[in-house]
């Protein structure tokens, strides 16, 4: 194939990457900027959504596209439940310590991975996308879905964009976020807010999971990529920074689809964590972070 | 001199008391009749390493209903040596540490005689280090070159399932006649992909044919779109073997890769949609395609009794799905090596004449000193050769094109298609 087809492909491939990345990511930086809490689990809320589209879609009768728009839907709503009942019953009654909070999740990580293998099971399972198009180039097909992804994951990211710069929950979040004991003086009730926020990271992840199912597969163990890349795209970004989280995704995900077709995935991977090495070295509050 | 047992002259209470004893043992023959001439009649406990979770668990699921399936005939026929047999199944999360530890707790803590069954190549290489060191037979079902090779041990041996090497041998020849010389390959990153990489390439070099590329991807990789431009475009046969949880995806986005454009012949190994419905969307660019098949997951037309038994008692249909479930598809290309695997461990242990542990090297001896094995009930893939040398068996092997949606086998090779020098004699080898 010749340079250009080839840097075509790569691109569309990184956009795709990069699109999944934002998402999945974004969560976890809104939940660390706001609660500081290191999220371990935030992989299995993606792989929780997955999962739950496959079930969603097996229920739903009819063609695949109203299944997957009840599964974009009920998904998020249901794993946001179930983060709100983990936050309930664990997170809030360590008050939310740091190092404590790292040790419940990590414990909540195993414990919705071993709950989903045994009520789903070992094996990966297809999800049928919405609608099958194909777009054929000169040189390679390529899947309308993937595009429908990031275009997809554009929108959702700039409703979460109005939803904390444009809406009075947003400017909560903000507060809570700038100084939690100032916030709760405006009486603000800082424990739904960590609710929320917590619900609302992992309602993310899942739509991210919902997005990307079609193309992968629903797994037990898919959550466990996203998380280590999510908090490479958060360290880059810097913690708590939206719009860090967003251009480290892009940084990340492009040059991984452009690096993995030109040389090798693992070389991509590499490069990755050298990069976060970089940043944790020159500028530990990442990019777009605040200085501590 | 020590107390006698009987007394010349018994006591009444002596003799009611052995009338009692003899009628019991009489009633307890009789609920039994199958296992009397057993010298135990304690059951015979296979161990069976199981890939019951991790990337190999569609594997897993069939494997434990085709042993499952195996045990019942052995038992209902009289078990081995006249003793009934159990298994007994550990998950080794299709993973090398794990596997180890399996084989450990199988036979320290359950006491099994002998282990079998695991797939993955690299949890067999894994494991058979540990196997050796507590002198159990190790019965492996993975296909790998690495026990023909020499690289594992005395204890390890592959009496169920013909290695790749030999696979590959056998078809290359038909590949670079019917479909082309020029080659690229794609397979997964371990053991198992790498016996493709090597014996594929030597094997059409030596049909006059050339490798263009190889392509290793890792057997966890989840999207595979950013490999296939690495595919040359004067390639006129895709060689592709993948394993794994997203082998689904990995056929898939090829189809998506070439869409309705020019495509080269594509050979793969069943391996590459093991478990996966062929009529899946998104895979009609199969259709014409061909792939190799160690045992034809449709049931051809030719299909022997054997054949037809062996799916039934393992309840699986004429497409080679679950009966009970018709999108549950079977690996049904591998996973009559457990079948077999269990009805050689019998005969060995009948040969043998295996009574208990200490007899464990004894029983790998007598398979060792095994040849020609017809096809039949115990051999529902056919005929096979076992070479006790090298610890491997050689069966036929199938070609098949998808035509309809089903798999039709277009070719068969013959069992010296597969010959290849030994690489080793484990006999010359100390246990």
């Amino acid at each position: 194939m010749d340079f250009g087809p080839y840097l075509l492909l790569a691109v569309m491939e990184g956009l795709v990457m990069s699109a999944a990345l934002a998402l999945t990511a974004v969560g976890l930086s809104l939940v660390f900027g706001v609660m500081r809490v290191v999220n371990v689990a935030h992989g299995e809320f993606f792989m929780l959504g997955a999962v739950g589209a496959w079930f969603v879609t097996q229920a739903v009768p009819g063609p695949p596209w109203i299944g997957f728009v009840v599964a974009l839907v009920a998904c998020p709503l249901m794993v946001a439940g179930v983060a709100a009942v983990a936050d309930k019953l664990v997170l809030r009654r360590l008050h939310y310590d740091p190092e404590a909070t790292i040790l419940a999740t990590i414990g909540l990580l195993y414990i919705i991975q071993q709950a989903a293998l045994s009520i789903y099971g070992p094996d990966a399972r297809p999800v049928e996308a919405p609608f099958t198009l194909r777009l054929q180039f000169p040189w390679f097909g390529y899947s309308g879905y993937k595009l429908f992804v990031i275009a997809a994951a554009l929108l959702i990211l700039a409703a979460v964009w109005w939803l904390m710069t444009r809406t009075k929950a947003g400017l909560i979040m903000r507060a809570t976020q700038q100084d939690r004991t100032t916030a709760q003086a405006f009486g603000i009730n800082v424990d739904r807010v960590y609710s929320g926020v917590f619900a609302l990271g992992a309602g993310l992840a899942a739509i991210a999971a919902v997005l990307i199912v079609p193309i992968s597969q629903a797994y037990y163990l898919m959550g466990s990529d996203p998380l280590l890349l999510a908090f490479i795209v958060v360290i880059i970004g810097g913690l708590g920074s939206l719009r860090g989280t967003l251009v480290a995704a892009l940084v990340i995900g492009l040059s991984d689809g452009v690096i993995s077709m030109f040389f090798s995935p693992t070389l991509a991977k590499i490069l990755a964590t050298l990069l976060v090495a970089m940043v944790l070295v020159f500028r530990p509050q990442g990019l777009f972070g605040a200085k501590p | 001199m020590t107390k006698l047992l009987i007394n010349t002259t018994p006591s009444r209470r002596t003799v009611l008391r052995g009338l009692a004893g003899g009628i019991a043992a009489g009633a307890g023959m009789l609920a039994m009749p199958r296992f009397i001439q057993a010298q135990t009649s304690a059951p015979i406990k296979l161990g069976f390493q199981l890939h019951r979770t991790g990337i190999g668990a569609s594997y897993g699921r069939w494997y434990e209903r085709t042993a499952q399936a195996a045990l019942k005939v052995v038992n209902d026929a009289g078990g081995i040596n006249g003793r009934p047999v159990e298994i007994a199944f550990e998950d080794d999360a299709t993973d090398p540490q794990r596997g180890s530890e399996v084989i450990e707790k199988l036979v320290n803590q359950q006491g099994v005689d002998v282990v079998f069954g695991p797939l993955f190549s690299h949890v067999v290489i894994g494991s058979a280090p540990r196997a050796a060191e507590l002198k159990v037979p190790y019965l492996v079902c993975s296909e790998g070159f690495h026990v023909a090779s020499g690289m594992l041990n005395r204890w390890t041996l592959q009496p169920g399932i013909t290695d790749v090497r030999a696979q590959i041998s056998a078809m290359a020849p038909w590949v670079a006649a019917n479909l082309g010389k020029r080659i690229t390959m794609v397979f997964p990153d371990f053991a198992f992909g790498y016996d493709h990489r090597d014996f594929f390439k030597a094997a059409i070099e030596a049909q006059g044919g050339e490798v263009l590329a190889q392509i290793a991807i890792p057997p966890t990789e989840t999207t595979f779109t950013r490999y296939f431009p690495q595919i040359p475009a004067d390639t006129e046969v895709l060689y592709h073997v993948m394993v794994g949880p997203a082998v689904l995806t990995f056929v898939k986005e090829l189809g998506e890769f070439y869409g309705s454009g020019a495509r080269p012949q594509i050979f793969g190994f069943i391996d590459s949609v093991e478990a996966v419905d062929i009529a899946s969307p998104g895979l009609e660019f199969l259709e014409g395609t061909h792939f190799w098949e160690a045992h034809n997951r449709f049931k051809q037309a030719d299909a022997s009794e054997h054949e037809t038994f062996y799916r039934a008692a393992v309840g699986v249909d004429d497409n080679g799905a679950s009966i009970a479930d018709p999108a549950d598809v079977a690996t049904y290309s591998h996973m009559f090596s457990c079948w077999e695997t269990l009805f050689m461990i019998k005969a060995g242990m009948e040969a043998s004449g295996y009574q208990t542990t200490a007899d464990r090297q004894k029983f790998v001896e007598a398979i060792e000193a095994m040849t020609d094995m017809p096809a039949g009930m115990e051999r529902p893939q056919g005929h096979k050769r076992f070479n006790g040398k090298t610890h491997q068996v050689f069966g036929h092997q199938n070609i098949s094109k998808v035509e309809g949606g089903k798999l039709m086998r277009v070719h068969q090779t013959s069992l010296e298609d597969g010959a290849y020098p030994d690489a080793v004699d484990y006999t010359a080898q100390p246990f």
